[in-house]
């Protein structure tokens, strides 16, 4: 069960588990603690890509994109 | 600034404006674009091109979606039309288990569990370290795969938002996403002894 319980992780995060397999799952990760430390894995996983800020951006772009702006509109 | 506010004064022509919107996107924009093109140098034409779009479609926008989705999606058309085609084979949804099998015993069970990983990980300079660490990583997932864990994950985009932008079934969007985000919790586990 476990093995398929790793490939469920999303689908369960994402809500588009049927009722029956959603169930299924939670009995699963209610009984094992290795599938439960995994799912709190992949949450942490999702917490940190959130935190990932872009690139800053170069100040010299943002003034070359004005100018180019500006030359835009009077076209 | 408001949305609402920010279209009415670029439909003015205002600078600040759209120094603000320059300000607030262009990051954002030049990584999707980087996803989508093989050379930084053509995203940067790409994210280029979209502000021009921008300039000359604010008019129509009609303010169905927020004007960062509706970048997003000029963005997207732009890069397409570069005819400097993706590296990926057209469909891009790859097979593949989420763990190593070999970490399982014949019976499917763990043989080889994940360990739980230190509470630090919440901390929050901690996890701005390791934001940073996986950053790159993200980088190597195979394209689509990676733009779909950018736009839902990094961005925080919606499913259906995502499946639009890209053309993907709801099934597929979540398919790639599953490899995507299995393989980078993965190569966290690896980072963890280090933290
Ligand atoms: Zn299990």
């Amino acid at each position: 069960m476990c093995r398929e319980a790793v490939e469920l992780v999303t689908d369960y995060l994402e809500g588009a588990l049927t009722g029956r397999d959603r169930a299924r799952l939670e009995l699963h990760l209610a009984d094992c603690p290795h599938c439960s430390a995994y799912l709190a894995q992949m949450r942490r996983t999702l917490d940190l890509l959130g935190r990932i800020e872009p690139e800053a951006l170069d100040p010299q772009v943002a003034d070359d994109l004005v100018m180019l702006y500006r030359r835009w509109q009077s076209e | 600034m408001e949305d609402a506010e920010l279209v009415a004064r670029l439909r003015l022509g205002d600078e600040d404006a759209f120094r603000f919107v320059v300000e607030r996107y262009h990051p954002s924009l030049l990584r999707l674009a980087m996803t989508m093109v093989p050379s930084r140098a053509v995203a940067e034409e790409v994210v280029q091109d979209t502000w021009l779009g921008l300039v000359r479609g604010i008019k129509g926008f009609e303010g169905r979606s927020s004007l960062r989705t509706w970048l997003f999606h000029v963005l997207v058309n732009r890069a397409r039309s570069t005819g400097v085609h993706e590296r990926r084979p057209a469909t891009g949804v790859t097979a593949g288990p989420a763990v190593d099998p070999s970490r399982f015993g014949a019976d499917g069970s763990w043989a080889d569990p994940p360990v739980p990983w230190p509470d630090e990980v919440d901390d929050r300079l901690v996890a701005s370290q390791l934001a940073e660490r996986i950053r790159p990583r993200i980088d190597e997932l195979p394209d689509m795969q990676r733009r779909v864990v950018i736009l839902r994950d990094v961005e925080g985009l919606g499913a259906t938002q995502v499946c639009e932008l890209l053309g993907l079934s709801e099934g597929n969007q979540r398919v790639l996403l599953h490899r995507g985000r299995s393989r980078l919790r993965g190569m966290l586990e690896s980072e963890m002894g280090n933290v």
